[in-house]
């Protein structure tokens, strides 16, 4: 019992998914437009994190480990329309809100990346509770993004509204442009963390931006920009 | 099948006014890796234009000839996202034999495309949106050539950047991702073109 709740923990404080690792950036710009938006997008992402850990897990031993990156990509493309077939069910309107994006959660870093870094070396239920971990992580992180978008962008929390008339919402936040200022204001938050834990001899090898320190937390089976920039050097050598 | 102006509006409207990485945030991860410089910005462009025009075209055509009629369509992102894999390990492998000339161009940045959401994210909007196979092209190419102006200029930029002086905590991705804001919100001005 103890690991699962290391697991829970690491996922949600320790390598938290957005906060910490800064994995999956496309759905957190996309679709915080608020907080329900958000959280929807989290639990979505959270369940299919989890069933696919699960079962690629129990697979480890049968899946061969040249094939492996094609077999998680099915596993995990099939939850995600399972998913995404119960939503267009049972909650049509976040189907609609979230539209393309679920299924891109497909080509979700964090899902991919959880699957080679822990569940294809690990027993079935840490896994799962990592994957549990991970998504409420995820889900944390894009409720909070999406309901500080949400105030600021149109004045309402979870849909109510909160700020007294006089309050002009700042409308920019809820559209494109204020998806990447929140990220920026959010990675310059991280490096100051990170330079400041450095400075106190803490290990910050974890805190990254995007998939570009990283391999095998990314799971980019390419391994894009670490490829690309051994390239660049041999072009510069 | 649409009229030759239908497909230009489309044109138009998918390569800058709901530009793909700006409005749309689909393909970041290149968009702020391989952004470094222009010139490898301009062939990664150029790469992604390549193989979204033709992950669109035989993605439309697998769907119509085959998900369609067979009546399975609920399979269609399992389907796409391994035709997509596959798509781009044959292209490169053709194009290694065909004509080293473009693969010494294009072939470093043709394993990257693989995982990059754009593509997916093309194949499966045309689906949605009820797209012929020629519109379906049509929207490809002019997503991919959005990308390539959102990445050749944020390179261009970025080649600026690296002389200025930033505060610490600025520096690197923040700065980056302020500059993508700013650029976001100059396409918000192509929203009154059509």
């Amino acid at each position: 019992m103890n690991e699962s709740w290391e697991r829970l923990y690491n996922g949600l404080v320790k390598e938290n998914p957005t906060f910490v690792l800064m994995l999956g950036m496309c759905p957190t710009l996309a679709v915080t437009t608020s907080a329900v938006n958000g959280l929807g997008m989290g639990l979505t992402t959270a369940a299919v994190l989890a069933l696919s850990n699960l079962l690629i897990s129990l697979l480890r031993n049968v899946i061969p480990n040249r094939v492996r990156i094609p077999a998680f990509i099915v596993i995990i493309a099939s939850f995600v329309t399972v998913v995404q077939l119960l939503l267009q069910a049972y909650i049509p309107t976040l189907n609609a809100a979230l539209g393309v994006y679920i299924p891109l959660i497909v080509v979700n870093c964090i899902i991919l990346g959880r699957a080679e870094s822990y569940a294809y070396s690990n027993p079935p239920i840490p896994s799962l509770f990592d994957g549990v971990g991970m998504g409420l992580g995820f889900t944390i992180a894009l409720t909070c993004i999406g309901a500080v978008r949400e105030f600021l962008g149109t004045g309402y929390a979870f849909g109510v509204k909160v700020t007294p008339d006089s309050f002009t919402p700042i409308g920019l936040f809820v559209l494109a442009p204020g998806a990447f200022f929140v990220l920026a204001l959010l990675t310059a938050v991280q490096n100051y963390v990170k330079a400041k834990g450095a400075k106190k001899g803490k290990d910050t090898s974890k805190i990254q931006s995007g998939c570009n320190h990283d391999c095998l937390n990314c799971g980019d089976s390419a391994c894009s920009t670490r490829f690309y920039d051994e390239e660049e050097e041999r072009d510069k050598g | 099948m649409s009229s030759i102006r239908e497909l230009l509006i489309l044109l138009i409207s998918s390569s800058l006014v709901s530009n793909v990485v700006l409005s749309q945030f689909l393909g970041l991860c290149p968009f702020l890796g391989v952004s470094k410089k222009i010139k490898t910005a301009a062939g990664m462009g150029t790469a992604v234009i390549f193989v979204i025009t033709i992950a669109s075209a035989v993605a439309g055509l697998i769907y119509k000839f085959i998900l369609q009629r067979f009546g399975l369509e609920y399979l269609q992102t399992i389907v796409f996202i391994l035709v997509i894999a596959a798509l781009v390990q044959f292209v490169e492998m053709f194009m290694k034999k065909a004509i080293p000339s473009l693969y010494r161009a294009l072939g470093v940045y043709l394993p990257l495309i693989t995982t990059n959401c754009a593509v997916l994210g093309v194949a499966i909007t045309n689906v949605q949106k009820e797209y012929d196979v020629v519109t379906g092209i049509v929207n490809g190419f002019g997503t991919a050539v959005g990308f390539t102006v959102a990445i050749v200029i944020l390179a261009g930029i970025r080649e600026r950047i690296e002389y200025n002086d930033i505060p610490n905590a600025w520096k690197g991705m923040p700065i980056v991702l302020v500059t993508a804001g700013l650029m976001a919100i100059a396409f918000c001005g192509f929203s009154g073109l059509l």
